[in-house]
């Protein structure tokens, strides 16, 4: 942590320091004589956090740097060091045993990361020095090292791709381990380098470390002896990154640029900031509270004795003399060491054994989750994975749902459906009776057959053919068999339908054609192409091959890709015929598209769009255009300039881009379906169903959203939307921003002030024919919003914003770029009443909000595994969700919530009878119950249950929950512990605390107790108060149980054996090892009375009386849906069960 | 008494060998087992408590605690106790000089008779306790002041005591025993009681002091060192605690059972009294065999050899006297306590009942509509 922090701090200063200089294989120029090389870090790669030297002081540092072990060490060294009450075992053997347990867990876990650590830094590598190979081990690396890599082998540190044994000058690299995209990505060597590289005589100046996997910026200077040194711009194509793997490739040269914990991988490894759960939080405040009850506590006893001791006489009575040594200390420190003495005496209102209780509950918890069955996709063979079992409770605590369209609601598994070209409709048909399965024209909305010409059709296939990224994979008939064959994992769509479809129209080996991408939609594309008899066929040293409808094979030199950003939200491909000609194509969001095509053009197609757009298909437009010699050099120039730009290269390089995507004329159209995930409306019904607000946040264009939204349920068909987005504000043709607040203004009248005062959460429920809104908000207006012009508007706008989105059932933001949904789910989770959030999503895109919210769900789906790594759950489907939050997550919540109000309040009436005996022991410090006793009462006799009991409880069955989706409104804003109920359990423990103490008093008032007249001592009094508080309190935890369990049984009825058994055997002995028998044969004697016995009895029942009159009463009065009569919930669930016979049987 | 549900869920019926079949060989599945626990379906007993389940239970309760509260009642008050102050704080009291003139080093001892009249005879065995007042035996420093190894005959904390003795610890250089501020406060004051008659005359009444101690704390918890036989080789090379008129094997002559550690009186002061009032059992007065009363009613005196100081700490000394029953001494409390809390149990099943009546006929119109 200190280091992290060391790091950051030193990485920050050093970035002052603009770039870093590094000389590929240590040849300094000759013209650089002065120059000296800096020193990096070197290539050890240092996970772990301990040594074996520092591990027990790290360790141990570590640890008491947690408030609560803090605290306990300090009442352990106060019990060593003054006389306490108690002895220092007491509190020494817990926290031993806690601090040890924990220590083991870590220590093993260093273990393995020293293990994990050592394989990668003694990996040999191969480095190529004066010429020669030497092997080394990886942890010897040093920046500007030349190495060489072999295919399948992993990178050792960041290196610039100098040289690889491709023809083309790629490498193929696949990320997999880095973040989780498996997908093969190609890399390229440093232009116009030379072959040898023994003479290469290079230096490069890159920026210094950063954690961004997808940033680089660089230069190469070559220096050759009789020219100016030439300069070459470096960019992440240019970077192997540590921690990917080199695929399809032989061998490749790398210069060492970053080594160690300075490469991208170690950087990114930073662990994730740890998110604390709402109880947690609670338990904090609660434990401050009972802080200030000890401290309070500790302080009138030692006000109150030394009030008592003024009085003559009863300091110091003759048969009660004090020790030379007390005589002795000063005044002022003996109330010092009084006083800590009664804190020591009072601490256990504190336990230890809480926090172990809490940790194992939640350790121990999270495994129901990954056990349920429900969770498990047959599809991906998985089940749930949890991350971290912090957070367990929070999932019965979410009020926000922010969710991910693509991927999370759909399924992303796109499906080419039509495509317009000129305005004509084109509809495969599966059946595909038409010799050419092309050529048809039967789109439900003109019904009038047309057809686009041919010239006009081919080129939009070419377009779709030539336009993307998309490489293909090598087939097992052109070698390298083995090694294919683990590949076909890594990619199982590009093949399947292709089968069917292309079955009889193409030559045999391009059925085995697979394709890989980084998006599934430009996979659906070129498919798509493929079945109206475009094929590509892959690219030969920077030329596209495809294969036309008549067989031929043409070939397209590939001159620059204008890589797709969610900003511009288009990709273009400039490439060179055959023929000679210059052509660009550009495919794009049809917002992005139609301002950058003759306006002629458009209207044709934007019916087309709009309608596949409210089908609910992802469309996308095709452009193209004609670059002739001149503007092709202009774009050509302008794009290797700004690739060369060491500052602000994304900017540069967009301008040029959008320089050059401008004048297209538009050919066309496609859509592509993604269709709705299982269960996904029925989902959100439950979710909204449970009070929660659904926010979709997309990158997808509004109309594609809003039919997803609708197919959701999320809008219903009387949900009045209320609009906010570019279309919307410039309708009244009038200034953005006045146009902004107009709408803000009457929407927020509209939604906030007009809607009923009633609570929404009480009578609202999903089916009322109550006023639903619906908020649809894009990109660029939420930009404004928040980033309003002046300062006093923007926080008056997000204002009004955050109020009516609060207002409606659902909301919609579309157009979102990735940190615009992290600042969406910021700006809710620090608006009033800091509501618990969650987000869910499956894709890179998503990891930003899926940190940012309180509980971050990742979807093992099919945009990488990067979101899943994020996480804290991660589940394989969306309608898993269900279950998770309305089942789990409402009984985790359910269970914790009671197990921290059960531990204050069973510490509580543990302590009070002891802080008012000392009421009655002149203020002494005298504990009331024996040493044993206090130990072993967290530990042993009243921990089993209370565990058991919030692992297992189930106080309404799943099903139910389930069911009655609005029972989860009933713990809403965790209701279970705010400070009414934990008033409603501290009152309880006093209540009892009292009871105890002067029931046993009341009975002491005549102390011959037994029937031969003999009297019982202070320890038969502790003891009494103290049967009488274990049989409450495990009584209590039984009260409450609804859901017995053969464990439950076990665990409540055997701990009060347990107790009756330990009481007997630890009075049955004179111990040769305790100083005092102060239990000797007490127990068994307390058994002998019988007024101990009626006593007992008539405490325990007089305890209980009122708990069970709460039990009773409050049933008839409960108001709303979370406390409907538990008979008729179980009649629902009989029901559910007899529903469900018929059909088994 | 619950109506409760015995709610089996069963298991879904899907057919996991099929499904096991197809994964099998290929991948390892990682279908999570499908048994009741890791489900969270194990068979649960699911009681409900309710307005119809808890009424009998109340009224049960009501009825179980009245009569024994009203038993207990009874038997408290059919206890005879008598009690009576010798402190001698008063100058009407008896005892006044002897209070007044205590000294720690006098040698003679000081004796006053206290007289007074029991108006009722005490049947069956009668219990004599004396009683001290703003007496703290429960005191930290006072509580922990005793070396219980020593006194379970252990040779070596014979001669060195626990720490935990200071300043009790030694005397004159040599180890004190039994040390600590407890054995040393032992309460000395020597009680006899006489019977005056209807003639005039005075019978002593006989006191056993056996039986006045835990059986187990008397044979187990406290020992001799080195058997008892010649307790004072035993006890050599150590001291009498500094208050004591006579070191610890001479605590009864006339009983070898009954001296040293293992004297009663001994054991019953090294229990320590739970609050600073408290009553500690001194003498047993035997019923006698014929039908006579133990006590009867009558005229009595107490004679008091006046050794134990109390009212330079405000302290109070008491005789009682008090018969026992089967629940000890006299102590209205629990009898009280129950019936109080029967009557609550018995009053709440009434209100109860009329709620609930009353709610469900509410419940049963509110139902017919729907």
């Amino acid at each position: 942590m200190l280091r992290r922090r060391l790091n950051r701090w030193l990485g920050r200063d050093e970035r002052r320091v603009d770039s870093r200089t590094i000389c590929v294989g240590h040849r300094s120029s000759s013209n650089n004589e002065a120059f000296i090389p800096p020193k990096f870090c070197d290539n050890r790669i240092v996970s772990s956090k301990y040594t074996v030297w520092n591990f027990l002081p790290k360790n141990l540092f570590e640890q008491f740097r947690r408030i609560a072990n803090f605290y306990f060490l300090i009442i352990f060294l106060v019990q060593v060091i003054v006389d306490t009450p108690t002895s220092p075992v007491t509190s020494g053997l817990p926290l031993f045993f806690v601090i040890t347990v924990t220590a083991i867990k870590q220590g093993y876990e260093d273990w393995l990361r020293h293990k994990a650590d050592n394989e990668v830094n003694k990996y040999p590598v191969t480095v190529l020095e004066q010429g020669r190979r030497i092997r080394k081990e990886s942890e010897k690396i040093k920046v500007g090292d030349v190495l060489e890599v072999d295919e399948d082998e992993t990178f050792p540190c960041d290196l610039i791709l100098l040289q690889s044994s491709r023809d083309d000058d790629t490498c193929f690299v696949t990320t997999a381990s880095l973040d989780g995209e498996s997908n093969h990505k190609t890399h390229y060597t440093v232009p116009d380098t030379e072959k040898d590289l023994e003479s290469l005589n290079a230096t490069i100046e890159c920026e210094h470390p950063q954690p961004d996997l997808y940033k680089f910026v660089g230069r190469m200077h070559i220096y050759k002896t009789d020219q100016e040194p030439a300069v070459r711009s470096l960019g992440p194509e240019n970077l192997l990154l540590k921690g990917s793997t080199l695929k399809n490739t032989q061998t490749i040269c790398g210069v060492a640029i970053y080594t160690g914990m300075e490469t991208k991988m170690a950087l990114n490894y930073q662990g994730k900031s740890q998110k604390r759960s709402a109880v947690e939080k609670s338990i904090n405040a609660f434990l401050l509270v009972y802080l200030c009850i000890l401290v309070s506590k500790a302080l009138v006893c030692t006000t109150l004795k030394y009030v008592w001791q003024n009085k003559p006489g009863q300091d110091e009575p003759w048969y009660n003399e004090k020790t030379q040594r007390e005589k002795d200390t000063n005044l002022y420190l003996k109330m010092f060491t009084d006083f800590l003495s009664f804190m020591v005496l009072f601490n256990f209102i504190i336990p230890v054994s809480m926090y172990v209780t809490v940790e194992m509950q939640k350790f121990l918890g999270s495994f129901f989750i990954t056990w349920d069955k429900d969770f498990f996709d047959p599809e991906i063979k998985e089940g749930a994975l949890v991350n971290t079992s912090d957070l367990n409770e929070e999932l019965g605590q979410v009020e926000y749902v922010f969710t991910d369209k693509t991927g999370t609601l759909t399924q992303n598994n796109m499906e080419f459906i039509e495509c317009c070209i000129d305005g004509f409709q084109y509809k495969y048909q599966d059946a595909g009776t038409d010799l050419d399965g092309f050529c048809v024209t039967d789109g439900p909305v003109n019904k009038v057959q047309h057809k686009a010409g041919r010239e006009k059709e081919e080129l939009f296939l070419r377009a779709l053919c030539l336009c993307h990224t998309v490489q293909v994979k090598e087939s097992p008939e052109q070698g390298q068999g083995q090694r294919d064959g683990l590949m076909d994992q890594v990619d199982g769509l590009g093949v399947d339908g292709l089968g069917a479809d292309g079955e009889g129209l193409h030559p045999p080996p391009q059925e085995q054609r697979g394709f890989i991408a980084s998006s599934p939609d430009e996979v659906a594309l070129v498919k798509g192409a493929m079945r109206y008899g475009f094929t590509f066929l892959g690219f030969e040293s920077k030329t596209m091959k495809i294969l036309t409808r008549d067989n031929d094979v043409e070939r397209y030199e590939l001159l620059h890709v204008l890589n797709f950003d969610p900003v511009r939200r288009r990709m273009s491909v400039i490439v060179r015929s055959k023929s000679g000609d210059t052509l660009l194509f550009c495919k794009g969001a049809d917002s992005s598209i139609f301002p950058r095509v003759r306006q002629e053009e458009v209207e044709r197609i934007r019916m087309n769009v709009e309608r596949n757009a409210t089908e609910g298909y992802r469309t996308l437009c095709v452009a193209y255009k004609h670059l002739n010699a001149e503007e092709y050099a202009q774009a050509d120039a302008g794009l290797r300039e700004a690739r060369l730009a060491l500052q602000d290269r994304e900017e540069k390089l967009m301008a040029v881009y959008n320089q050059v995507e401008t004048g297209m004329s538009l050919i066309g159209a496609t859509a592509v379906e993604d269709r709705l995930q299982e269960e996904a409306a029925e989902t959100m019904e439950a979710l909204q169903g449970a009070g929660m607000k659904v926010w979709v946040l997309t990158g997808d264009k509004m109309e594609t959203a809003k039919s997803t939204c609708y197919a959701c349920r999320l809008f219903q068909r009387n949900t009045e939307l209320l609009e906010l987005t570019v279309r919307t504000l410039e309708d009244g043709g009038r200034r953005r921003e006045e146009r902004l607040h107009e709408l803000l203004v009457e929407y927020h009248k509209k939604a906030v002030q007009d809607a009923p005062a009633v609570k929404a959460g009480v009578t609202r429920t999903w089916s009322s024919a109550n006023h639903d809104y619906g908020f649809i908000i894009d990109g660029a207006t939420l930009s404004m919003v928040l980033n309003s012009s002046s300062e006093s508007n923007s926080s008056r706008y997000k204002n009004l914003f955050l109020q009516i989105c609060q207002n409606c059932t659902s909301v919609l933001c579309c157009r979102m770029a990735p940190l615009q949904k992290a600042q969406i789910v910021k700006m809710v989770k620090n608006s009033k009443g800091s509501p618990i959030t969650l987000s869910i999503g499956d894709g890179a895109n998503d990891v930003s909000m899926i940190l940012e919210a309180h509980v971050g769900i990742g979807i093992k789906g099919k945009e990488g595994r990067q979101a899943v790594r994020n996480s804290d759950y991660a589940i394989p489907k969306l309608k898993h969700l269900k279950k998770l939050l309305l089942a789990h997550g409402h009984l985790y919540y359910v269970r914790i919530a009671h197990l921290v109000q059960y531990f204050f309040y069973k510490n509580l009436c543990f302590i009070l009878p002891q802080f008012l005996y000392q009421f009655f022991c002149g203020y002494s410090q005298q504990p009331l119950y024996d040493a044993a006793y206090l130990t072993m009462y967290n530990i042993c006799f009243t921990s089993m249950p209370i565990l058991a009991y919030s692992l297992l409880e189930q106080h309404i069955c799943m099903e139910v929950l389930l069911d009655n989706a609005t029972l989860y409104r009933g713990i809403a804003k965790n209701g279970m512990l705010r400070w009414g109920p934990f008033f409603y359990w501290t009152l309880l423990g006093v209540f009892h605390g009292l009871l105890f103490f002067f029931g046993v008093r009341y009975l002491f008032g005549n102390p011959a107790l037994q029937d031969n007249g003999q009297v019982f001592g202070n320890w038969s009094y502790g003891t009494i108060v103290f049967t009488v508080l274990v049989f409450t309190v495990t009584l209590k935890l039984a009260l409450d149980t609804r859901h017995w369990t053969w464990i439950n049984h076990f665990v409540i009825w055997g701990s009060l054996a347990f107790y009756v058994f330990f009481s007997f055997f630890w009075g049955g002995i004179i111990w040769p090892f305790l100083k005092q028998q102060r239990l000797y044969f007490v127990f068994a004697n307390m058994l002998s009375s019988v007024s101990a016995w009626l006593v007992i009895i008539l405490l325990i029942l007089l305890s209980l009386l009122p708990e069970i009159l709460l039990v009773v009463f409050r049933k008839p009065r409960g108001p709303h849906a979370g406390q409907l009569s538990q008979e008729g919930l179980l009649q629902t669930a009989r029901l559910h069960l007899s529903h469900h016979l018929p059909i088994s049987t | 008494m619950m109506a409760s549900s015995y709610n089996a869920k069963e298991e879904d019926a899907n057919h996991p060998g099929a499904a096991n079949h197809a994964g099998a060989g290929v991948v390892k599945s990682k279908k999570p087992d499908n048994t009741a626990f890791k489900q969270q379906r194990l068979p649960a007993w699911q009681p409900i408590l309710t307005a119809g389940t808890v009424l009998p239970a109340f009224f049960v309760i009501g009825l179980i605690f009245i009569p024994i509260g009203i038993g207990l009642y009874v038997t408290s008050n059919n206890i005879k106790e008598f009690e009576i102050d010798y402190t001698g704080a008063n100058i009407d009291n008896p005892c006044y000089n002897c209070a007044k003139n205590f000294s720690w080093n006098s040698t003679a001892q000081c004796v006053c008779t206290v007289p007074f009249t029991l108006e009722q005879p005490f049947e069956s065995n009668v219990f004599m306790y004396y009683g001290l007042s703003n007496f703290y035996q429960n005191h930290r420093r006072y509580v922990k002041s005793r070396d219980d190894s020593q006194l379970n005959g252990d040779r070596s904390a014979l001669t060195s005591p626990s720490k935990e003795c200071e300043p009790y610890r030694k005397g004159e250089g040599s180890p004190i025993a039994p040390c600590g501020a407890i054995a040393n406060s032992l309460f000395n004051d020597t009680l006899q009681l006489y019977h005056i008659d209807s003639n005039g005359t005075f019978n002593e009444i006989p006191l056993v002091k056996k039986g006045i101690a835990w059986w187990t704390d008397k044979h187990v918890k406290f020992r001799n060192p080195g058997g008892n036989n010649n307790l004072t080789v035993a006890f050599q090379g150590t001291s009498k605690p500094v208050n004591w008129r006579k070191p610890v094997f001479e605590l009864d002559p006339e009983d070898p059972e009954n001296n040293g550690f293992i004297n009663e009186d001994f054991i019953v002061w090294m229990r320590t009294a739970a609050l600073p009032t408290f009553r500690k059992l001194y003498r047993i007065i035997q019923k006698k065999p014929s039908t006579t009363p133990t006590l009867p009613s009558g005229k009595y005196f107490l004679n008091v050899t006046y050794n134990y100081p109390v009212l330079s700490f405000d302290g109070r000394k008491r005789m009682i006297l008090s018969t026992i029953s089967w629940m000890g001494g006299k102590n209205p409390f629990l009898g009280i306590a129950y019936i109080t809390v029967g009557s609550i149990c018995f009053f709440l099943g009434v209100v109860l009942l009329i709620i609930h009546h009353k709610y469900d006929n509410r419940n049963n119109n509110a139902d017919i509509p729907n």
